[in-house]
């Protein structure tokens, strides 16, 4: 699969060979923020859904290089194109020893899609789940889903016996007025069984000695750490308090790898960062253009493109930490086109002209919104691009913002100019496609996150089609179309991937993938 | 003295009040919690139900109003961040900021003190100037810089003390205590220097210029030409003298030092209510702030009041006064 880039990080054992004899094996590791909870269907977000992968179980998971592999189903396949059957896998028991059967998928399906449940979108194509036998679980859609399984991998199964006993059966509502058992209590089927947990300070997990699974760590023990302040948890690490630190800052990537002992795994995300321009405003809000938006003419769009060098902001502002990208998907998603992936290259003069053709030989002024504390450098990303489109002549008001505000401005669709990442959860390209370059459609949900409203019909129509397109060549024709159109269209402007940083002491091995999961089970402790 | 006591806590409503009130206009300018709550994949609807179920659209003055009917039943909600009781959350953190807290105001006392009297007393040695010095240092280092330099010498290139956290600690009933374990009283350390080291230059100043002003006075002077011995005169008469306002600065400084405990907490990940306080700024959990603002201006009003007391303790004219006027107090 030549589109799928991995990123497979291993570290060699150097020195404190003759400690790890048969003793106890803690692997230690902090992050800046706490698992928000305990519960698998609370947040829709990479970190938890991440940590808890280590301990709740999806049907089918992701590989070494995000491929799919069976957990809890053992194989599935479609018996018409609207129904997914999948074999469950047998003698599988949850942490408190209760059989794992097809009822339980069943109710994890009622729960995630029940009130409470942040995952609701994960299954949104799903129309029933029916059970066939106690090992066998059919999944109706509303419409052909051919990439259902794919979905999959990070809706974990909840036990049905446990829900019930500890009045967990629905999931948390944020309004509710009460705590529920599943926010600080697990019971799932996964490699390793939490122990002990105190939010906000540590999380304590041991193996599971009753796993399925193959077990390919060696560890007796995990202590997950919260270190909020950056100086301290990169101190930690080169005290050697922690293992290994999820989060590094650019700034100190350096600073760990002159360390005797300790090193930075970085790999690209699968995030892309990208510039969005309105363009259904007839007037910008925040603009000197009156009584027209300059963002409804290409050129201006193209003008902005070419007046940004991405490989400035990629080497200086990034310091190397980002792989800059022509597409709005990065080369691990499913989907990602490498003949398309090339950016248009800089070129200020081009730039000058364009903008003087459309009718601002001066240029103009516009606002532009950013988030402060949400992406690496998010804020002197903006900045930079401010400073690149002044050389053309456009002046920039940057509002560069906390993300609790920059969001919510956003989501008016008002806003002239602005920043974004995404990450696909679905490893496919028709997740951006339907999201963020679909025509914002409020009753269909389809264009949510297209900020500007860029649209075009041949696209959405297109992306109807990538949704139930069975044959996975003619689905790659409609998806790099899609690409191609709103490459050539400049809909958004895509900056780059922005890398991951995970600090390590040498004697850590472990599995670094694109989707910034982090799987306990590949970790070994020299 | 009881009445007197009953008023101030009856005031401490009004306080607590007007905290939550001022508090509640500003949530507004926080930010809005609701994306943060939910992933990016959750639709329209579900958001705006989310924002409608937890009153979000209601004016401030509606919300507010809710709080303080719920609050005066104890109840301070859910947190949005975590969905555990804020109650709950707060009685967790409550210890750790408190032990961290009074161990900084008795290692600011237990040094301060002693080095203020001695730089009073032997104005001219060159000890003295060196320790002005040094205090001037702590008046103008900023916290963080003093933590991070403390996680650097004695974490980094020592390997001495834990960088971060409250090591092992004890549960006594709903108490945890780092006390009573190794690890804890290590991981100690460090935080109480960070966070005590400002106080303590504030005292060691302010009981020396208090010591150079009382002993100019003339019962000192009629003191020493009674002959009483030199001890007798610095600490029976002089330093007593100088403790009121050493008393006040004290207790007020303590407050801070419990609210102002933030900087510190997140510079050594301290599990206290300060974290909890930053970490629910950043995502508009607005019932932790609404919850933590209050329970902060709670704990000032109780500090004034004890300092207020403590003053008849150790001002005798005061009880004189008191008695005189027969009931009013100023």
């Amino acid at each position: 699969m030549s589109g799928k880039a991995r990123f497979v990080a291993l570290a060699a054992a150097l020195t404190l060979g003759f400690f790890g004899t048969a003793a106890a094996k803690t692997l230690t590791w902090a992050n800046d923020g706490d698992v928000s909870a305990m519960e698998p269907y609370y947040l829709n977000e990479t970190f938890l859904l991440g940590f808890l992968g280590n301990i709740y179980e999806p049907l089918v998971g992701r590989g070494k290089e995000l491929e799919m592999v069976p957990k809890l189903a053992t194989s599935w396949e479609q018996t018409d194109p609207t129904t997914w059957r999948f074999h469950l896998r047998p003698n599988v028991k949850f942490h408190d020893g209760s059989p794992f059967t097809a009822d339980d998928v069943l109710f994890s399906y009622q729960r995630v899609i029940g009130e409470g449940s942040d995952l609701k979108g994960k299954l949104g194509s799903v129309r029933e789940v029916k059970i066939v036998d106690p090992m066998t679980v059919d999944f109706i859609t509303k419409t052909p889903d051919p990439f259902l399984p794919g979905q999959f991998s990070q809706w974990y199964i909840m036990s049905k016996a446990w829900a019930e006993k500890n009045g967990a059966v629905k999931a948390t509502t944020a309004s509710s007025k009460d705590e529920n058992y599943a926010i600080l209590h697990t019971n799932g089927t996964g490699p390793f069984m939490v122990t002990s947990r105190e939010p906000d300070v540590h999380t304590l997990a041991v193996p599971n000695p009753n796993w399925w699974g193959k077990v390919e760590h060696d560890l007796t023990e995990v202590d997950f750490r919260v270190i909020k302040s950056d100086a301290t948890r990169v101190a930690a690490l080169l005290s050697g308090e922690v293992d290994m630190v999820y989060t590094v800052p650019i700034q100190d990537v350096d600073r760990i790898n002159k360390t005797a002992g300790r090193k930075v795994l970085q790999g690209p995300e699968m995030r892309t960062i990208f510039l969005g321009m309105n363009q259904t405003l007839n007037e910008l809000t925040d603009s000197d253009v009156k009584g027209k938006n300059p963002f409804k003419d290409v050129r201006v769009r193209k003008a902005f493109y070419l007046a940004i060098d991405e490989n400035a902001i990629a080497s200086k502002v990034m310091r190397g930490a980002a792989t800059p990208s022509g597409l709005m998907v990065a080369p691990s998603v499913n989907g990602w086109d490498k003949s398309l992936n090339d950016r248009y290259a800089y070129d200020p003069n081009e730039a000058k002209k364009l903008l003087a053709d459309a009718g601002y030989p001066n240029g103009f002024t516009v606002g532009m919104n950013c988030p402060n504390d949400r992406y690496v450098n998010d804020e002197q990303i903006c900045q930079a691009v401010a400073q690149m489109l002044a050389r053309v002549g456009v002046k920039v008001n940057l509002l560069a913002e906390t993300k609790s505000k920059y969001f919510a401005k956003l989501q008016d669709f008002q806003r002239s100019f602005y920043m974004l990442g995404w990450t696909p959860d679905t490893y496919d390209s028709w997740n951006p496609l339907w999201n963020l370059i679909g025509t914002h459609d409020q009753a269909l949900g389809r264009g949510r996150f297209n900020y500007g409203s860029y649209s075009n019909a041949k696209v959405d129509e297109l992306i109807g089609q990538v949704q139930s397109e069975v044959d996975p060549k003619k689905r790659q024709a409609e998806i790099s179309e899609a690409f191609k159109i709103h490459k050539e269209e400049f809909g958004h402007i895509p900056l780059h991937q922005q890398a991951l940083a995970w600090g390590v002491k040498d004697n850590v091995s472990l599995v670094q993938l694109p989707d910034n999961v982090f799987n306990w089970n590949w970790v070994q402790v020299k | 003295m009881i009445a007197f006591i009953l008023r101030r806590l009856v005031q401490s409503i009004s306080v607590m009040l007007v905290v939550a009130l001022i508090a509640f206009s500003l949530f507004r300018f926080v930010g809005d919690p609701i994306n943060n709550m939910v992933g990016q994949d959750t639709g329209d609807r579900d958001r705006e139900e989310l924002r409608q179920q937890l009153g979000l659209n209601d004016p401030f003055i509606v919300q507010f109003a809710r709080f303080a009917a719920n609050a005066v039943k104890g109840e301070f909600g859910v947190s949005y961040r975590q969905g555990r009781k804020v109650s709950t959350l707060i009685a967790e953190r409550l210890p750790a900021t408190l032990e961290l807290s009074f161990a900084a105001a008795i290692f600011a006392l237990v040094i301060g003190v002693p080095l203020g009297v001695y730089t009073g007393l032997n104005r001219e040695k060159w000890q003295s100037k060196l320790f002005l010095a040094l205090s001037l240092l702590g008046v103008s280092l900023p916290t963080f810089l003093i933590g991070i330099l403390l996680i650097l010498l004695f974490s980094v290139m020592l390997g001495w003390l834990p960088a971060f956290g409250r090591g092992d600690v004890v549960h006594l009933g709903w108490w945890s205590t780092g006390l009573l374990t190794g690890s804890g009283l290590r991981a100690l350390l460090m935080p109480t220097v960070t966070l005590g080291f400002f106080q303590m230059t504030l005292i060691i100043r302010l009981v020396r210029a208090e010591m150079l002003e009382v002993l100019r006075t003339d019962y000192i002077k009629f003191a020493r030409a009674r002959g009483l011995a030199n001890r007798s005169i610095n600490f029976g008469h002089a330093l007593k003298n100088t403790l009121v306002p050493v008393i006040t600065i004290t207790g007020i400084q303590l407050g801070s030092i419990i609210a102002f405990a933030i900087i510190t907490e997140q510079v050594f990940q301290w599990p206290g209510m300060g974290l909890l306080f930053i970490q629910a700024v950043a995502f508009v959990d607005i019932p932790v702030m609404a919850a933590y603002l209050v329970l902060v201006g709670f704990l000032f009003v109780v500090i004034n009041l004890v300092v207020d007391i403590l003053y008849y303790v150790v001002d005798p004219r005061l009880r004189v006064d008191r008695t005189i006027a027969g009931g009013g107090h100023g």
